[in-house]
């Protein structure tokens, strides 16, 4: 057996010396017990203060991928993690960003990066997130903090409010991105919901979300999905922000807006950034995590930023200083190379220019697809209105397939995507898209 | 209404006055209708161990009472509490630097190596592997694992522990990628935290800065244990040993591998052995920093030697490892977290309980400074080129010990200065006191951290002379 190995070559190596230095100890071990389980000594059974740690449950996005990767069935189709691919299924590097990377290479130092992160990076991000000639940045009122992708510019965000707004609940959409909750868990901060997406019309309960975002106590803390809701792709109207913005103001309400998908819900960066800009015209002093995850496709770089429109140049600078001190005990400083290639993409008008473009080609592939699958859906004769397919924005769709169906795709089709039934557009293609609504169909025929 | 005066001097020649907030008082409709001006008093912070006090005063501000409209177009804010963080006694010193105008000014605060012409050093093999990868097209830039590069996983243990270790023969280490070594220990502490039965980790007096920060925010009490000795400016050995067996049972031990920082005082083997019994005879759980394996002798294998016997003993331990120091990959952080556990399936438990801390922290790893390291460590020529480059880089700081100790010698600078040459690694811890550190900063705008730590690899032949004759003027008439 490995352990009764393992444990005859640690006594030899115990008794006998580790080899170079010959370093011997006398094996005295038995009798060290002293009220604990452990037995360290060159026989048989090794045990372990980790015993009564139980397995973990798989992470019910990555989890997904995990279980695709370990599937040997051909034609198999992944639409569970949201990471774009093009039309034969490959994860794509954009042009921006290969160029950008030749452009640095071998010229950058690889110093650490203030706390804060990159200056020069942060600067650009914020000019995106907020629009190039926006007073807030004019007058110097945002602290941004380099951060790691969304998940990161979250967590700070979380770590901020349990730090200094300690009585603070957060609300979320139901449903949301599940790592939301895991993240503002972790931070010690309260969760709870306000209602957001319809299962009866696959669409915006915007009564009820105006409802509880009343019914929450004066100045709660919100997430709300700037576009591309994840997992539902359900997006308010413009009016319908305008309306959520003013009800907020009443309300003194604080937003994060998480921000994984500008660019790619309607391909126009400008657009996607509407909920964001409505709210600074009202005066809302809002958050935002950001991410160049999917749109500049830097997914393993992690590069993001948490930026917070603040009172005042000073105010800005005291929070900023803050959100260092949570950093520093995480992981220091932010990582270098995906700062820089952002950084290079943002700042020349050339690069910048071709990243849109291929930002949009992103969007109206996704948009294609959308179409393409309800179209087939239509066609093969399914009675389900699969309207909210073209009618929900970005990434995903919320299909409405319970988890009792989303199984049975996994297991009969080889289909894998999340139990909450969203499929992620970016894994559909024109050579999987007709297999994917026949397999849908099959599951869905019993049900209307 | 308190009236008094807010300012702020600290070490770091920061003479900015702290901010405060204003008060406002939220009418019900949550509409500011008065604004006064309050102070707070900002407490020193005690976490800076000499690196930048706060002394503080108050002052006082005034802000004019808004009118209906003003108060109208700024809501209040949630932030108006906030008061500005002191900086981090560490990264600080760089901050401070960099604001410095003089133009004969030296930086030996921070432990990143520089050439000697005083530049920084991307190493030769990570420019070649950094090539490599950016030609080959074929490479994406998809999510990582949770846990990271599964090549980098396996090479980082490899390095660690020796490829043919009897722990990592029999899979009983889990290995996970981290943010560098801050992030690794993060990690590996908010998982003992959440799991170990003794949440009390035991530091060495002196220990690295923001080993007291990151513990307690893991939920980990922080206790200590003698470790300088001061007047011999080496290892204080009884006094560690009287104290680790006075700490309980089952506390979590905290042991630096080689290269201590900040004193460059390291256990002999022997030492190493005895310190190794008394843990595992108390069933306490050692918890290692590896930020400079390679650095302290030169030698990969010989830095390791005590995380090696301690994996070797049977008995579990974590170990945090770094590649911002011996790979210059600072920027990039890369690192990684070992939990040895004593069965293989206790260690794939760990590993599911690991990704569970950080998914909400992170979701994953940044892939590229991993790519590097695994390009790196898996070539037989990189490899080879890497550990010559790596002993050039130990060698260097060798050789500035040398430089410095000659030259105060020579100069007759009173004390006692063989520590220089018989501390290991980056850093000398100096033995200046607050006031000479303060002293040589404003007048030969020499940077330290304020508990008289410099760091070698920031020293070079031409600016000896200079530090020499600032330590000789703060020995001579600072106390």
């Amino acid at each position: 057996m490995m352990m009764q190995e393992a444990g005859r070559h640690v006594a030899r190596a115990i008794l006998h010396g580790s080899g170079r230095t010959g370093a011997r100890v006398a094996p005295s071990w038995s009798g060290l017990m002293s009220g604990s389980a452990r037995c360290i000594s060159g026989s048989s059974v090794l045990s372990t203060w980790w015993g009564h740690v139980g397995p973990a449950p798989k992470d019910p996005i990555l989890g997904v991928t995990e279980s695709y990767l370990a599937d040997p069935s051909d034609g198999k189709v992944n639409v569970g993690v949201g990471a774009y691919r093009d039309d034969n299924g490959q994860p794509v590097v954009l042009e921006c960003v290969r160029m950008a990377e030749q452009r640095i290479a071998g010229i950058e130092y690889m110093e650490y990066l203030p706390m804060a992160g990159m200056k020069r990076f942060n600067g650009l991000a914020i000019k995106l997130a907020y629009g190039d000639d926006s007073p807030v940045i004019k007058e110097r009122r945002v602290a941004a903090v380099q951060a790691l992708s969304g998940t990161g510019a979250c967590r700070l965000m979380a770590d901020l409010q349990h730090r200094f707004r300690p009585e603070s609940q957060v609300f979320f959409p139901v449903p949301t991105w599940s790592n939301h909750l895991n993240i503002w868990r972790d931070a010690n901060v309260m969760v709870k919901s306000f209602r957001y997406y319809n299962p009866k019309t696959k669409g915006l309960d915007f009564e009820g979300m105006m409802e509880d975002v009343k019914n929450a106590p004066n100045g709660s803390f919100f997430v709300l999905h700037a576009c591309a809701h994840n997992p539902t792709g359900v997006d308010p109207s413009t009016e319908e922000w305008k309306e959520v913005s003013s009800l907020f103001k009443e309300k003194n309400h604080f937003v994060v807006f998480d921000m994984a998908y500008q660019g790619f819900a309607s391909g126009d960066t400008s657009k996607d950034r509407q909920a964001i800009r409505i709210f600074l015209e009202d005066g809302h002093q809002v958050a935002c995590a950001q991410s160049f995850a999917k749109n500049m496709g830097l997914y393993g770089q992690r590069i993001g930023c948490l930026s917070i429109v603040c009172h005042s140049e000073m105010e800005a600078a005291n929070v900023q200083s803050q959100v260092q001190q949570i950093a520093r005990p995480m992981y220091s400083n932010p990582p270098l190379h995906g700062a820089h290639l952002v950084a290079t993409i943002l700042s020349d008008p050339g690069l910048k220019e071709l990243w849109l473009k291929e930002v949009k080609m992103m969007a109206d592939r996704i948009k294609l697809m959308r179409s393409l699958l309800r179209e087939h859906l239509e066609g093969i004769g399914s009675q389900i209105n699969w309207e909210h397919i073209t009618k929900q924005i970005g990434m995903f769709c919320f299909s409405g397939l319970t988890p009792a169906q989303v199984d049975e795709l996994t297991k009969n089709y080889h289909i894998y995507m999340t139990r909450n039934g969203r499929i992620s557009m970016a894994g559909v293609t024109t050579k999987n898209v007709e297999y994917l609504a026949h397999a849908i169909h099959t599951v869905t025929k019993a049900q209307k | 209404m308190v009236l008094s005066f807010l300012n702020c001097t600290s070490s770091q020649t920061r003479h900015r006055p702290l901010t405060h907030s204003s008060l406002s008082s939220i009418h019900s409709t949550g509409r500011p209708l008065i604004s006064s001006a309050a102070c707070i008093l900002q407490p020193e912070d005690k976490e800076q161990k000499g690196g930048g006090d706060i002394a503080v005063r108050t002052v006082f501000f005034f802000l004019p009472l808004p009118t209906m409209a003003s108060a109208q177009a700024m809501p209040i804010s949630v932030w108006e509490k906030l008061t500005e963080a002191p900086e981090d006694a560490i990264l600080g010193v760089t901050v401070a630097y960099n604001k410095d105008p003089n133009p004969v000014k030296l930086n030996l605060g921070v432990g990143a190596y520089r050439t000697d012409e005083g530049k920084p050093l991307v190493l030769e093999v990570v420019r070649q592997a950094e090539a490599r990868l950016v030609a080959d097209r074929s490479r994406y830039k998809e999510y990582l694992p949770i846990v990271g590069l599964a090549a980098f996983n396996k090479l980082s243990k490899e390095l660690a522990f020796g490829a043919d270790h009897p722990a990592v023969v029999a899979n009983r280490i889990t290995t996970v990628q981290g943010l560098s070594g801050t992030g690794s220990l993060r990690v590996g502490a908010e998982f003992m935290g959440q799991h170990y039965h003794t949440p009390i980790i035991y530091v060495p007096v002196p220990t690295w800065g923001n080993h007291n920060k990151i513990f307690p925010k893991a939920g980990l009490k922080v206790q200590s244990y003698r470790y300088y000795d001061p007047a011999t400016r080496g290892l204080n050995f009884t006094g560690m040993m009287e104290d680790l067996k006075a700490a309980p049972d089952g506390a979590i031990i905290l042991l630096h591998v080689c290269a201590h920082n900040p004193t460059g005082v390291d256990p002999l083997p022997e030492q190493w052995d005895a310190i190794r019994q008394l843990i595992r005879a108390k069933g306490q759980f050692p918890f290692f920093d590896s930020a400079y394996q390679g650095f302290a002798s030169g030698d990969l294998d010989a830095d390791a030697y005590a995380l090696r016997s301690f994996a070797a003993d049977g008995g579990e331990l974590a170990l945090a490892q770094s590649y911002a120091k011996n790979m210059g990959l600072y920027g990039e952080r890369v690192g990684a977290l070992s939990m040895v556990c004593a069965t293989a399936a206790a260690a794939k438990l760990v590993e599911g309980q690991l990704k569970l801390v950080i998914r909400p922290m992170y979701s994953s790893p940044p892939l590229h400074g991993a790519a590097i390291v695994a390009t790196v460590l898996s070539e037989e020529k990189l490899l080879h080129d890497w550990k010559a480059e790596l002993k050039g880089m130990a060698d260097r700081i060798i050789e500035m010990r040398h430089k410095l100790y000659d030259a105060l010698l020579q100069r007759g600078t009173p004390g006692d200065w063989t520590h220089i040459l018989k501390q290991i690694g980056m850093f000398t811890f100096t033995g200046l006191t607050k006031p000479q550190v303060d002293f040589m900063r404003e007048k030969y705008h020499v940077y330290m951290t304020g508990d008289g730590r410099i760091s070698m690899a920031g020293l070079s032949t031409a600016t000896v002379p200079h530090l020499v004759n600032a330590i000789d003027d703060a020995v001579r008439n600072i106390a």
